[in-house]
C-alpha cells in the first residue's frame, strides 16, 4: 500500500508522502488531520516531492495548516503546485452563508399573506372558468368533451370500490353503535331515523369529499404541477390551445358531476351497511327499514346530500387546479403544492359543510 | 488501491428491452488513464452501456468490473467504496431541485461524514472556481440557472469527491462552442493533473478531437471498433466513415 498518505515530521522538515487524495486519506482522516494540524508551520521547509497523488481536498487541508500563505520553502512538483496555486487563489475566508432568522410576526404575516394570495387565485381561476364557459357557450364545438369524460371515468367510476368500501364500513360501525345505544332506551325503530339523516345529509357527502380530495384532488395537483415542471403546459400554449380550457376546465367540471353521483353510491352502500348491522343487532328486517326511510327522512335531505356533493367537486378541483397552475419546477414545490391542496381541499369542504349546515338548519328535519 | 488492472472491464455483456437487443456479447476495457469517446448511432445503446457502468442498471447476461471489482457484489461497504470512487455527468444535469447550487456540490461532501464545514465550504468555492464560476451563484436555486450553468454545476458535483473516473453523458451539448471548448480545457487539465479516467457519451467532433485519447464505437450490438483516435479513422466501418464523412480530416 504505497499509496497510503504519510506524514513525517523531522526537524525543520515536513515529509509528505504517497497519495494525497481523499479517497485514500478518509480511513485515517483525523489522525492526518491532527498531525498536520500539529506540525510546525511557517519557517520549516516542506517536502512534498515524493507525493504521487494530490487532488483538491488535500490541497484545501494543507493550505489550511499553513495557515493561507506558502511555507518559506517547499518542494513540490509543478503540477501539484498548480493545484495548490488553484487553492490559493480562492478568497482567505469564505464567508458562510447567512441565515436569516425570522421573529413570530413576521411568519404569521407572511402565512396570512400567503393566504390572501392564494385566495386571490382561486377567485381570478374562477372569473377565467366563467369566461371559458362564455366562450363554450359561443362555440359549442371548442367543448373539450374528451377530457370531460376521462375526468368523469377517472375521479368518478373508478373511485366507486373505495368510496363503497368505507362506506360500507362506516354505515356498520354507526349502526352498531347506535343500536346498542337504542336499545338500552327501547327505541330501536329511531335506527331508521339516525341512519337515514346522519347518512344522507352529513355523512355521505363529507365522507366522499375527504376521500375524493386525497384521492383526485392530489392527483389533479400532481400532474398539473409535473406538466409545468415538464413545460407541457408551455408546449400546449404555443400550439394555441388554452390551458385553462383544455387542462382545468374538464377536470374542473368532470370532478363537479362526478362528485354528486358518487355521493348517492356511496350513501346507498351506507344505508345498506347500516341496515345489514341493524338486521343483526336489533332483528330490524330489511323490508321494514326501506318502508320506513321515506318517511323518517324527508327528500329534502337528499337533495342537501347531493347539493353538498355538487359544491364539495367543485371546490376540490378549483383548490387542486389552482395548486397545480402554482408549482415552481423542482420537487420540493411539487410536494409542498400538493400537500397544500389536499389540506386546503378538505379544510374548505368542511367549512363549507358547517355553513350549509347553518342554512339548512329548518330543512328537511320532520 | 489503484491496482494497474483495467479501470473498467466488461465482458460478454448482454441487454435486452423485451424484443429488443440492445447489446450483444459486448466486450470492453478501458485503462487507467484513458480519455474515451464513446461513440454510436441514436439509440446504438450508449446510455444504457453508461448505466451499466454505473450499476444502475442490471446487464442480463456478462459481467462489469470497476476498478477490478464486480459491480454485482453484495458487500454493500464494497459497493459504497466503489461509487466513491467515480463521478457522473447526467445529460440534464440531474442537480437536486430542492437544493441550491451550494448544498448541490456539498452534498456528496457531506455524506462522508468526515468533513468539517470549512473544508467543504472551501471544496465548494474551489469547484465553482473550476467550471467557471464563483462564490455569487452559491445561493441560486438549480430551476434559476441556465442550461449550460447547469452542466457545469453538474460538473463541479461530479468532480466533489475527486473522483478517479468521471462519467461524462454528452458534457458539451447545449453548451455554446466557447464554452464546450473551455469545457474540454477543464477536463483535460483536470485529467492531466489526477490521472482521471473518462469516458464521455459524445456526438460533438470538436470536443471527440480536443479530448479523446480512445475511441470505442458501438454499433451491432457490440463494440464495434476501439483503438486510439488516429486509429479509428483509418478503421473501414460504415458507421465510422459515416458518422465521420468529411470532418475526418478536422480531427487528424
Amino acid at each position: 500500500m504505497s499509496e497510503t498518505p504519510r506524514l513525517y515530521v523531522e526537524p525543520g522538515i515536513v515529509r509528505l508522502s504517497g497519495g494525497w487524495t481523499l479517497a485514500e486519506m478518509l480511513p485515517n482522516l483525523a489522525s492526518l488531520q491532527s498531525a498536520l494540524a500539529s506540525a510546525p508551520d511557517g519557517d520549516s521547509q516542506w517536502d512534498l516531492s515524493s507525493v504521487t497523488r494530490l487532488d483538491s481536498a488535500a490541497a484545501v487541508l494543507l493550505w489550511r495548516a499553513w495557515g493561507g500563505t506558502w511555507p518559506e520553502r517547499l518542494a513540490v512538483s509543478d503540477l501539484h503546485r498548480q493545484i495548490i496555486e488553484r487553492v490559493a487563489a480562492l478568497p482567505r475566508e469564505v464567508a458562510a452563508p447567512v441565515m436569516r432568522r425570522q421573529h413570530l410576526p413576521e411568519i404569521v404575516g407572511v402565512e396570512v399573506l400567503k393566504a390572501l394570495r392564494n385566495l386571490r387565485g382561486m377567485i381570478t381561476l374562477f372569473g377565467q372558468l366563467l369566461l371559458d364557459c362564455g366562450f363554450l357557450l359561443r362555440h359549442p364545438r371548442e367543448v373539450p368533451w374528451r377530457e370531460f369524460s376521462a375526468n368523469v371515468y377517472k375521479a368518478g367510476a373508478q373511485a366507486l370500490p373505495v368510496t363503497a368500501l368505507v362506506g360500507f364500513l362506516i354505515g356498520v360501525t354507526i349502526s352498531y353503535l347506535s343500536a346498542l345505544q337504542l336499545k338500552t332506551f327501547g327505541a330501536d325503530l329511531f335506527i331508521v331515523n339516525i341512519l337515514g339523516i346522519s347518512i344522507i345529509r352529513e355523512l355521505g357527502p363529507v365522507l366522499v369529499a375527504v376521500l375524493v380530495a386525497g384521492r383526485s384532488g392530489s392527483a389533479m395537483t400532481a400532474q398539473i404541477g409535473v406538466m409545468r415542471v415538464t413545460e407541457e403546459i408551455d408546449a400546449l400554449s404555443t400550439m394555441g390551445i388554452s390551458r385553462s380550457l383544455r387542462i382545468v376546465f374538464p377536470k374542473i367540471f368532470g370532478l363537479t358531476v362526478a362528485m354528486p353521483l358518487l355521493v348517492l353510491w356511496t350513501s346507498a352502500i351506507a344505508l345498506l351497511g347500516g341496515m345489514l348491522a341493524a338486521l343483526l343487532q336489533l332483528d330490524l328486517s330489511l323490508a321494514y327499514f326501506i318502508d320506513n326511510l321515506p318517511r323518517a327522512v324527508p327528500v329534502a335531505n337528499l337533495v342537501i346530500g347531493l347539493g353538498k356533493g355538487f359544491v364539495f367537486g367543485f371546490v376540490i378541483a378549483v383548490v387542486a387546479c389552482y395548486f397545480g397552475l402554482h408549482v415552481k419546477p423542482n420537487t420540493e414545490s411539487l410536494a409542498a403544492n400538493t400537500t397544500s391542496a389536499v389540506v386546503t381541499a378538505i379544510t374548505t369542504v368542511i367549512l363549507i359543510d358547517a355553513i350549509f349546515a347553518i342554512l339548512t338548519r329548518q330543512i328537511g328535519v320532520p | 488501491m489503484t491496482g494497474n488492472g483495467p479501470v473498467i472491464e466488461l465482458r460478454g455483456v448482454g441487454t435486452r428491452f423485451g424484443d429488443r437487443v440492445v447489446h450483444r456479447n459486448l466486450d470492453l476495457r478501458i485503462e487507467a488513464g484513458q480519455i474515451v469517446g464513446l461513440l454510436g448511432g441514436s439509440g446504438s445503446g450508449k446510455t444504457t452501456l453508461l448505466r451499466e457502468i454505473l450499476g444502475l442498471q442490471r446487464p442480463d447476461q456478462g459481467s462489469v468490473h470497476l476498478f477490478g471489482a464486480d459491480l454485482n457484489d453484495p458487500d454493500m461497504q464494497l459497493q459504497r467504496h466503489l461509487r466513491q470512487r467515480l463521478g457522473m455527468l447526467f445529460q440534464h444535469g440531474a442537480l437536486f431541485s430542492a437544493l441550491s447550487v451550494f448544498d448541490n456540490i456539498a452534498f456528496p461532501l457531506r455524506e462522508l461524514h468526515a468533513m468539517d464545514e470549512d473544508w467543504i465550504r472551501r471544496l465548494v468555492h474551489l469547484k465553482l472556481a473550476m467550471v467557471g464560476l464563483d462564490a455569487t451563484h452559491g445561493p441560486m436555486m438549480p430551476a434559476e440557472l441556465s442550461g449550460g450553468m447547469v452542466k457545469r454545476v453538474a460538473l463541479a458535483r461530479a468532480l466533489a469527491l475527486e473522483p478517479e473516473l468521471l462519467l461524462l453523458d454528452e458534457p458539451t451539448a447545449g453548451l455554446d462552442p466557447d464554452r464546450s471548448q473551455n469545457f474540454v480545457e477543464l477536463v483535460g487539465n483536470l485529467q492531466r493533473e489526477l490521472g482521471l479516467t473518462v469516458v464521455m457519451v459524445t456526438h460533438d467532433l470538436n470536443t471527440l478531437a480536443g479530448l479523446a485519447t480512445h475511441v470505442a464505437v458501438l454499433a451491432e450490438q457490440r463494440i464495434a471498433a476501439f483503438g486510439t483516435r488516429d486509429e479509428i479513422m483509418t478503421v473501414d466501418h460504415p458507421f465510422v466513415t459515416g458518422f465521420f464523412g468529411a470532418d475526418r480530416r478536422k480531427l487528424l
